[in-house]
């Protein structure tokens, strides 16, 4: 059985142990994902309630309240008890959850916080770091498993042993301050993580039995609840850890010290050290991944996929339209009634329901209330830092991005960051409203290189896309000399990388996404204006250090204009 | 299970002066907390409120009347019973409606007694108390400048649905969030009263000590509750001392004119930083037992006041903190 697979049946196990942990998010891996679940729901009590909440569910039932289309049409009073509440001391399964809508996701933590007494299981079929679960619900589960590796032979394993009685054993300072050096050492910030740590390391020693909580069960609560959540790695021991330290007993067997923090924290064979060490070789592959891209959680989870969906259920009021309500629409009553008044003489021809109100009521008179939305704009940078234009105006660039941002800023739109240079293109910064993090990615950004145009262009096209599947409207600012000279399959030559660029320009130009080209050239030239044309995009030479001027420039190019018909 | 008490929170001092404060004077308006997730904010906030002594209302009022000016809700509150209930804190979560915010038409009660009816939101809830909005940079705009309006002028008015209610709102009004998650507008940031930051301590021993007074807690929340009764009866004499005193505090003529100093170095436009800023010092003297405040209480509560007021320079990398800092370092020293 991979280590995948034992993890997170071992999550399933503590969970049960203890309900505090909160519950679990489940990446990916079909058949592995629903064996966990069962085996979650095995090692529960029988009677134990379950339910999966669909991405579609409303507030009403979610939280419980009236069931108006049916209170309206028996014209008696429906009400419909809440999903939450039906979960009470059982389980929540979300089912994708990275598309969650956040109003629910802050009902649902609201809950955890306030005793909701139910376990969590987030199921997140994301593709990769920028699409993850709403924050808000990550931080309050214990674990984050990855089931990629989870080849389907390892699903058929037993059931896991039942969970033995017995209460959760206390951690000592010791154990407490070995746990907290070792989030440090990761760079996690929170405290919310170190106290699930702390929980699963109890839960653990209970599992096994024990009365108190030794190396193992603190190797385990890191490798488990620490480790997902690093932002950095821990650095590297000075000496190799002493051979005096028994990892197995030392827990039980050292002293209670009460100056705990007058240790010297780099001492070799310290608890922390170990633990520390047995995490470094937990780490699985696509955190050090992360970590390694400088976009570890925080970073990766601040622009969180499907977090900031704008709902049709709020904004400027507009008046109704026939429908039902639920599904997230409400009822507007005014109006629901002045469309059943007139039909009141010929309804009540018809022999009485049961337990009718005074005015009778039809589905289709029902009125929904409409909101006017404003669809978030996201407006997506993509730099070229190659060399030759770092040689140019890549200073300048930056500034007029800077500009670009301050004006989004304002207008509450959003703002993405691609950047290309060398063989490749990366986007540097997932959509967001936060500035800070736009212009410490800008500053952040390095010059030199080679122009991948094509793949900057590529990839630009695959995020605005991203971004449209969400009902946001991208727009595209590419800032680049035209002079490419890597082509898509990262070969160079200037002849082909042009082509390929143009080829990738027109592809931006029939998928009718809305951009401008800004020439950072030196001096105006024809292969940006090219470019431009190819995409069906305004071009704009940037013109040459006079902020004024650069500022209208930016200011005409900030605005999105309707693209032609 | 008893709430986290609020002498037991770990560190995070700036934020619970500013709370001290907001509950001396709550016409200071709103606290915004600025800060990363799991460092505790919406547990000090809470603690506040359990702290607090409960208040007396007219008994079952919807809209928490006083006994001392019964009457003043929409609703018919002719009970002349008084009853007593915890100081309201009302966790307002991400993507709620604004009819549950500010209420709306009662359908129950108008599917079975074809009544118009209003049923009172949150905001009537959390009336003499506190409205907590966790990730306020997350919440739509509009509900946002909804909120501040409210808590600015203490009332609710609405005009919506056939409906036309209005009824008394005054809370004090904690907002938090993480600026790396999205921002919140210049103009609303402006019209908190107070902002402060908190960071997870980065002190071994402070981390542990959190652990494991949660470990208590969790243990046994009413015998955790019960140790730190001493401190928390402190924590409480003070804010009733304060509240005594403000009233007849003394603000000499010197430090409003620091106070006007202060605000024109730091380039604050507008008077409602000054004006904060005042009310501030007062209040902090107050918490402090003085009858007249100084210039070093001024000076203490100088950043929570005017931090969120600067004018934010896109191109200038240096927190306003700093920029405070230095102001003060150079006028005063």
């Amino acid at each position: 059985m991979t280590s995948g697979m034992a993890d997170a049946l071992l999550a399933a196990r503590l969970l049960a142990a203890d309900r505090k942990l909160g519950g679990m998010v489940l990446r990916g891996g079909g058949p592995a994902r629903d064996m966990v679940v069962q085996a979650l729901r095995a090692l529960l009590p029988a009677d134990t309630p379950v339910r999966r909440l669909p991405g579609h569910i409303d507030e009403d039932r979610l939280t419980g309240g009236i069931d108006i289309t049916s209170s309206l049409v028996s014209g008696t009073l429906v009400l419909q008890r809440g999903l939450l509440a039906e979960s009470a001391g059982g389980v929540l399964i979300v089912p994708m959850a990275e598309r969650l809508r956040q109003d629910i996701a802050g009902r649902i933590a609201q809950a955890l916080d306030n005793g909701g007494n139910f376990l969590l299981v987030l199921l997140d079929d994301g593709d990769g770091p920028d699409e993850r679960p709403p924050l808000a619900l990550m931080e309050r589960v214990a674990f984050d498993l990855g089931l990629h590796d989870v080849r389907s032979a390892d699903c058929d394993c037993a059931l896991p042993a039942p969970i033995p009685g017995g209460s959760l054993p206390l951690l000592g300072d010791e154990a407490l301050s070995a746990l907290a050096a070792t989030a440090a050492a990761f760079g996690i910030a929170s405290m919310r993580p170190v106290l699930q740590a702390a929980a699963a390391a109890r839960a653990h020693a209970r599992l096994a039995g024990r009365e108190i909580a030794i190396q193992s069960d603190l190797e385990a609560a890191v490798r488990l609840a620490l480790v997902p959540r690093a932002t950095q790695l821990p650095p590297e021991p000075e000496a190799p850890p002493s051979p005096e330290a028994e990892p197995e007993s030392e827990q039980a067997e050292q002293p209670q010290n009460d100056n705990v923090d007058d240790d010297d924290e780099n001492a070799p064979g310290v608890p922390e050290e170990l633990l520390i060490e047995a995490a470094r070789a937990a780490i699985p592959p696509d955190v050090l991944e992360l970590i390694a891209s400088g976009r570890a959680q925080r970073s990766a989870r601040g622009g969180g996929a499907g977090r900031r969906t704008s709902s049709a259920l709020r904004g400027k009021p507009l008046g109704a339209r026939p429908g039902v309500p639920g599904g997230g629409r409400r009822m507007a009553l005014v109006d629901t009634l002045r469309a059943a008044i007139p039909w009141q003489p010929l309804r009540r021809r018809d022999p009485a329901p049961e337990g009718a109100g005074p005015i009778r009521f039809r589905r289709d008179d029902l009125r929904v209330r409409r909101f006017e939305e404003r669809a978030t704009s996201v407006t997506i940078f993509a730099v070229d830092a190659s060399g030759s234009a770092a040689l140019a105006r890549l200073s300048e660039a930056k500034g007029a991005v800077e500009l670009i941002l301050a004006q989004a800023y304002i207008k509450r739109a959003e703002v993405a960051l691609i950047a290309f240079r060398g063989t490749d293109a990366e986007v540097l910064l997932p959509p967001t409203r936060s500035l800070t993090r736009a212009k410490r990615a800008l500053a952040e950004l390095p010059g030199g290189g080679g122009t991948p145009l094509a793949r900057g262009i590529a990839l630009t096209r695959q995020l605005a896309d991203a971004v449209a599947s969400r009902g946001r409207t991208p727009f595209l600012v590419f800032l680049t000399d035209g002079s490419a000279n890597i082509a898509a399959d990262g070969s160079a030559g200037r002849a082909r990388a042009n082509a390929d660029a143009l080829a990738a320009a027109k592809g931006i130009a029939s998928a009718g996404l809305d951009a401008v080209v800004i020439d950072i050239s030196p001096r105006p030239r024809p292969e940006a204006a090219r470019i431009a044309q190819a995409m069906h995009a305004r071009y704009l030479a940037l013109p040459f250090a006079d902020a004024k001027a650069l500022k209208a420039a930016v200011t005409i190019a900030a605005e999105p204009q309707k693209k032609r018909a | 299970m008893a709430r986290f008490p609020f002498s037991a929170i770990v560190g995070q001092d700036e934020m619970k002066l500013a709370l001290l404060i907001a509950a001396i004077d709550p016409s200071i308006g709103g606290v915004m907390v600025f800060g990363d997730r799991g460092t505790g904010k919406s547990t000090a906030a809470r603690a506040l409120a359990a702290l607090l002594p409960p208040i007396a209302v007219v008994e079952d009022c919807r809209y928490g009347c006083s006994p001392e000016a019964p009457h003043t809700c929409p609703d018919p509150c002719r009970s002349t019973k008084a009853g007593k209930r915890p100081v309201p804190f009302v966790d307002l979560p991400l993507g709620a409606t604004e009819d549950r915010v500010i209420g709306s038409l009662d359908l129950e009660r108008a599917l079975r007694t074809g009544e118009k009816a209003f049923e009172p939101g949150l905001l009537a809830r959390a009336h003499r108390g506190f409205l907590y909005i966790d990730e306020i940079n997350l919440l739509e705009d509009h509900l946002v400048d909804l909120l501040l309006d409210v808590s600015a002028s203490g009332e609710n008015v609405v005009e919506r649905e056939g409906l036309s209610i209005r009824h008394k709102a005054r809370f004090v009004l904690i907002g938090s969030g993480n600026p790396e998650e999205g921002e919140l507008r210049p103009q609303l940031l402006d019209r908190f009263g107070l902002s402060v930051e908190v960071r997870t301590p980065k002190i071994l021993a402070e981390r542990v000590e959190i652990m494991r007074r949660c470990a208590a807690h969790d243990a046994d929340s009413e015998a955790f509750a019960a140790q730190w009764a001493e401190w928390d009866e402190k924590a409480l004499q003070l804010i009733a001392r304060g509240q005594k005193k403000l009233a007849k505090i003394e603000m000499p003529e010197s430090v409003l004119i620091d106070a006007a100093q202060i605000c024109s170095a730091v380039g604050v436009d507008g008077l409602r930083g000054e004006l904060t800023l005042m009310r501030a010092a007062r209040a902090y003297a107050a918490l402090k037992g003085a009858r007249i405040v100084k210039r070093d209480h001024l000076l203490q509560i100088a950043p929570m006041a005017l931090r969120h007021r600067l004018r934010r320079d896109v191109l200038d990398e240096s927190g306003s903190t700093a920029r405070i800092d230095r102001a003060i370092a150079e006028h005063f020293s």
